[in-house]
């Protein structure tokens, strides 16, 4: 069997950057996985603008920030398979994957990195009632379709959510001669970025419809037209309020669930809410030697933080290869998100091992403004922190620093909770 | 008195702007976080620009369509003719990231370019 | 002129083809879809019943039980995937244990083998740790099981090609029409002539029926919805659950999958339309809510597709099998309803009984009753996997990644009798598409594989024939 120091299982934004990571902190035995014919992942057909400007401080499109990952990968020679799909790890680090050239084969790995990404949830998992036509396709398939193969899935739309893929397809879609007719959200607010909407909608005169969601679906062979009706509080459609819109195709933006069938397989431990591996300070899993990052870990809303995050996964896997990590002294805090923070990555902080700032990404339940961002170290409020807005469609985070931590030494929980003003 | 509220873009946070304009002059500009907020709202009353991206058709590569965007900003009002521009246009393999595609798109002194790489295909 | 025309290509019709191919015989089945297993057939409960559900002396009964018996060794003959996983009638009202009593007697006189009444609550939970707390009896019957019910309508449909069975598909039936010594059919795509037809036109079977006889039937579509559950949840249960109708209602059963999925289904909503195959709000509220009675803790966030098929419910629900009188020649297959799927090796067994007896014909010296499915590379050992992949790389290329099927099965859906031309056809021969994303990642690349081995364009590929088209037009075509 071979060995690796170091598995990436996935060559998207996340692999690429704890590949280059890990290299850079000194561990030349690595390779990454990828299943599809390149690398880059998902950002392949995210063709439109707007990626890196915090880790470039510019405007790119997707491809083009792949390619700076990419290249950086082949300048330091990192090596990678691609068209090999994982079809099983086990608890003692055994990769086990596919691929035409070298059929079924296994790579004994010292460190494996999780970074399969997410996928789209489907309408199966929305329970829309209605036929089964053609013309029902996850916003990320049209945008595959659109983008990258240069086909046009339908001439009349309308999106089912907001989140940013939906958004994005509007734009594109329209821009390529389709008749985008509405976007319906779910929720009272939309789940996309700012900039989206304003960018893709409002530039556009495409209507956001929010609280609003599908509740029929026209057309036996293809879809000829859906009903939207208003929804309540409880997300129920309010009778009386349909609308019937014509249209060939209803894309869905609905949700994105991290991909860790092959990680719960090989016994990683789960956080229900972000439906990705719970981690420690170092991106690790309850498995000594497995990190996650990027989408499989949670859902992010920019790639900058997607590669940061995988950053510091890759450099830990290198750490832990090598050995001559800190020695724990046995703390081990407990962050607690509460009162309208629905959970946080990492899940727990090992102040001896932690690198000297902590930064503790979050997402919100719904949106608030004009609150603060509280922090505290069991009971005492360390932190409290203004922001204007925020929603459940875009990360917050706090940084922890470490000699702060150091100064507690009985410090057991970092509760972080939403405050009204 | 005229008022025009917009969204800011320049974060996420997506603050909510708000700008007076007295006969086509700015007169004031409330509502934002940071500078970029007042930046962005005086841009986007007086001369609102977008990149644009899309995607053309490449001849004897390894893969069939190629991405491609505005190098800088267009007038928003050009960005239907941008797109248009690029109706028909095939390239052929290889192509370069930053490689001209379509210069000086629809007369805004812009040119389109490709974002990124294809490889010819083996014959 | 054909031997026999048989309409419909769905199970029915299909296993009575391939019972038809042990005799020298032009046969010809007729399908309006594109392709076998597109009605009833393709949306049901997939159960093989044990029989203690039909009349004591029904022809139901008969060959529910027949069926059943048949069910393991056909399975093995044709290659599809079959599993005698058992079934529990769950009385959760003590009231009621005088019907699963009745139940348990009606299925001895059936000739049900080996079932037991349970009443011992620990016993129970021993056998099945889900079922609800309010569990007071179960009716253990060890001889139901789970069929693919995809797998076994393809299965016999291919058999009975490869046995000299002509299909045409895209061919619908519009009129019926005695001539000497048999008739003649009228299709959208051409007039046949044939000395015998089988009606196994399932929900249509009343329209083709009430053309050649006085005595009129009808088919109700009763609509089930069902819901599907990822694999994660397909452990949730070991047998097949039903519900002992009840002051609750007629329940709902949940049942293990022989892919691993979990199954919660069917709602019974008599309808009109022979071809309303939507889901409701409604049924599919209803579901949910009788999911629960039988089996506790039904991870219900997990479903991933919910679908609706129609059962060809007949007024005096029995099958109807047998020449009609008064239309020499004209044998019904109509009223397949549940226990049809169970049946279907029964009733193929009977119609072709009845069609060589009209026509007297010979046993055919060439039939070969096995057949080769889909090579399933998950049943191979590495090394013949290895062996596979050098020799078809394909096979080492996954297309859909929740089900890991292979670009070879894909191939060898498209390429093999009677293959798929479809998104769907793909789908149900190997399960592309059928898994967690529901098609998001791999549908694009199952359009590409079509099209370049079909010799098609992109925008003729469909999700399921007829004007279902994937993708309408390319980029900046009507700008």
């Amino acid at each position: 069997m071979k060995s690796y120091d170091i598995v990436i299982i996935g060559g998207g934004p996340a692999g690429l950057a704890a590949a280059i990571a890990a290299k850079k902190e000194g561990v030349d035995s690595i390779l990454i996985l990828e299943r599809d014919k390149e690398l880059g992942g998902i950002l392949n057909q995210c063709i439109h603008n707007g990626f890196g400007l915090h880790t470039f401080k510019e405007e790119l499109t997707g491809p083009e920030y792949a390619a700076r990952f990419i290249d950086q990968a082949a300048e330091l020679g990192i090596e990678y398979k691609l068209r090999t799909m994982v079809t099983n790890i086990s608890p003692d680090k055994v990769v086990t994957a596919l691929n035409r050239e070298e059929g079924l084969f296994s790579i004994q790995a010292k460190a494996v990195v999780l970074s399969m990404g997410c996928r789209e949830r489907s309408r199966g998992a929305l329970n829309i009632p209605g036929y089964r036509p053609a013309g029902i396709f996850s916003a990320g398939t049209a945008q595959r379709l659109v983008n990258m193969e240069g086909y046009m899935p339908g001439r009349e739309v309308v999106i089912l959510g907001s989140g940013d893929i939906g958004l994005i397809m509007a734009r594109r879609m329209t821009l390529e001669g389709a008749k985008v007719k509405v976007v319906a959200e779910l929720m009272p607010y939309s789940g996309g970025l700012k900039r989206n909407i304003v960018q893709c909608l409002d530039d556009y005169g495409i209507p956001l419809k929010l609280s609003h969601t599908v509740v029929e679906i026209r057309g036996k062979e293809r879809v000829e037209g859906v009903t939207l009706a208003q929804v309540d509080g409880k997300g129920k459609p309010i009778p009386g309020t349909e609308e019937d819109y014509d249209c060939d195709t209803l894309l869905l933006s609905v949700g994105l669930i991290p991909e860790n069938e092959l990680s719960g397989d090989m016994g990683v431990e789960m956080n229900p809410v972000t439906s990705g591996p719970k981690v420690d300070e170092r991106m690790q899993t309850n498995i000594e030697g497995v990190f996650a990052c990027g989408n499989v870990l949670h859902v992010h809303d920019l790639v900058d933080f997607v590669s940061e995050e995988a950053a510091a996964a890759g450099r830990n896997a290198a750490r832990y290869v090598k050995g001559g990590e800190n020695q724990s002294t046995g703390q081990v805090i407990a962050l607690n998100p509460v009162n309208g923070v629905r959970y946080t990555v990492p899940c727990t902080i090992d102040p001896a091992k932690m690198d000297d700032e902590q930064v503790v990404r979050f997402r919100v339940g719904s949106v608030f403004k004009n609150c603060f961002i509280g922090v505290y170290f069991d009971d005492e409020r360390v932190q409290h922190r203004k922001r204007q807005v925020m929603a459940p469609g875009e990360m917050e985070e706090v940084k922890l620093e470490k000699a702060k931590l150091l100064e507690r030494p009985g410090l057991k929980t970092i509760t972080i909770q939403v405050e009204e003003a | 008195m005229e008022k025009r509220e917009l969204i800011c873009i320049g974060c996420p946070m997506g603050c909510p702007v708000t700008v007076e304009l007295d006969g086509g002059e700015i007169a004031s500009v409330t509502g934002y976080t940071c500078k970029r907020g007042d930046v962005y709202a005086r841009k986007e009353v007086t001369n609102p620009t977008r990149i644009v991206t899309s995607t053309v058709k490449v001849a004897g590569g390894t893969a069939d369509m190629v991405s491609v965007k505005t190098r800088d900003d267009v007038p928003k009002g050009k960005i239907f003719e941008c797109v248009q521009a690029l109706k028909g246009v095939t390239i052929q393999a290889p192509v370069h990231i930053g490689d001209v595609v379509v210069a000086n798109v629809a007369g805004t002194g812009v040119d389109i370019i490709a974002t990124k790489g294809v490889e010819a295909a083996s014959a | 002129m054909y031997d026999v025309i048989i309409i419909g290509a769905g199970v029915s019709g299909s296993s009575s083809a391939r019972e038809l191919s042990r005799y020298k015989a032009r046969v010809c089945v007729l399908e309006k879809a594109e392709d076998v297993c597109c009605g009833t057939s393709k949306a049901n409960s997939a159960i093989v019943h044990a029989g203690y559900d039909a009349a004591n002396g029904s022809l139901m009964a008969k060959l529910n039980v027949q069926g059943n018996e048949m069910m393991e060794e056909l399975s093995r003959e044709l290659d599809f995937s079959f599993n005698r996983c058992g079934s529990l009638v769950v009385c959760i009202d003590k009231d009621s244990l005088p019907d699963l009593k009745a139940l348990y007697e009606r299925g001895v006189k059936n000739g049900v083998k080996d079932m037991q009444l349970i009443l011992d609550r620990d016993e129970i939970f021993k056998l099945e740790p889900n079922l609800s707390d309010e569990v007071v009896g179960v009716l253990y019957a060890p001889t139901a099981g789970i069929v693919c019910p995809f797998g076994m309508n393809i299965a016999m449909a291919e058999n009975a090609n490869a046995n000299g069975v002509e299909f045409k598909f895209d061919t619908e039936v519009t009129g019926l029409r005695p001539i000497e010594g048999g008739w003649e059919i009228e299709t959208n795509n051409g007039t046949y002539q044939t000395r015998c037809v089988v009606n196994a036109a399932g929900v249509y079977s009343d329209k083709f029926h009430n053309m050649v006889s006085e005595k009129k039937i009808h088919i109700t579509p009763r609509r089930g919805d069902y819901c599907l559950l990822d694999k994660k949840a397909g452990k949730h249960v070991k047998h097949t659950i039903f519900a002992l109708p009840s002051k609750y209602g007629k329940g709902v059963l949940v049942s293990p999958t022989v892919h691993g999925n979990l199954l919660v289904g069917p709602t019974a909503i008599d309808i009109e339309d022979k071809e309303a195959t939507a889901t409701t709000r409604a049924g599919l509220d209803e579901l949910i809510e009788k999911a629960g009675l039988n089996v506790k803790n039904l991870p219900m966030r997990q479903v991933i597709t919910s679908f609706a098929g129609l059962r060809a419910h007949e007024d005096g629900h029995e099958f109807i099998i047998g020449e009609v009188p008064g239309a020499p020649g004209f044998v019904d297959c109509a009223a397949i309803e549940s226990p049809g799927l169970t049946s279907a090796p029964a009733i193929g067994k009977m119609v072709a009984g009845i069609v060589r007896d009209l026509l007297d014909l010979e046993e055919n010296p060439d039939f070969n009753g096995t057949r080769k499915g889909i090579l399933d590379p998950d049943t191979l050992s590495t090394e013949e996997y290895n062996e596979l992949i050098k020799k078809n790389p394909a096979y080492g290329n996954i297309i859909c990644r929740c089900e890991m099927v292979t670009e070879g099965e894909i191939l060898d859906a498209i390429h093999r009798p009677l293959g798929a031309k479809s998104l769907d056809s793909v789908k149900r021969r190997t399960r592309a598409g059928m898994g967690r994303c529901q098609s998001g990642f791999c549908s694009p690349r199952v359009m590409e594989i079509l099209a370049r081995e079909l010799n098609m364009g992109m925008l003729d590929i469909t999700k399921s024939g007829g004007s279902s088209k994937l993708a309408v037009g390319t980029n900046k075509d009507r700008i």
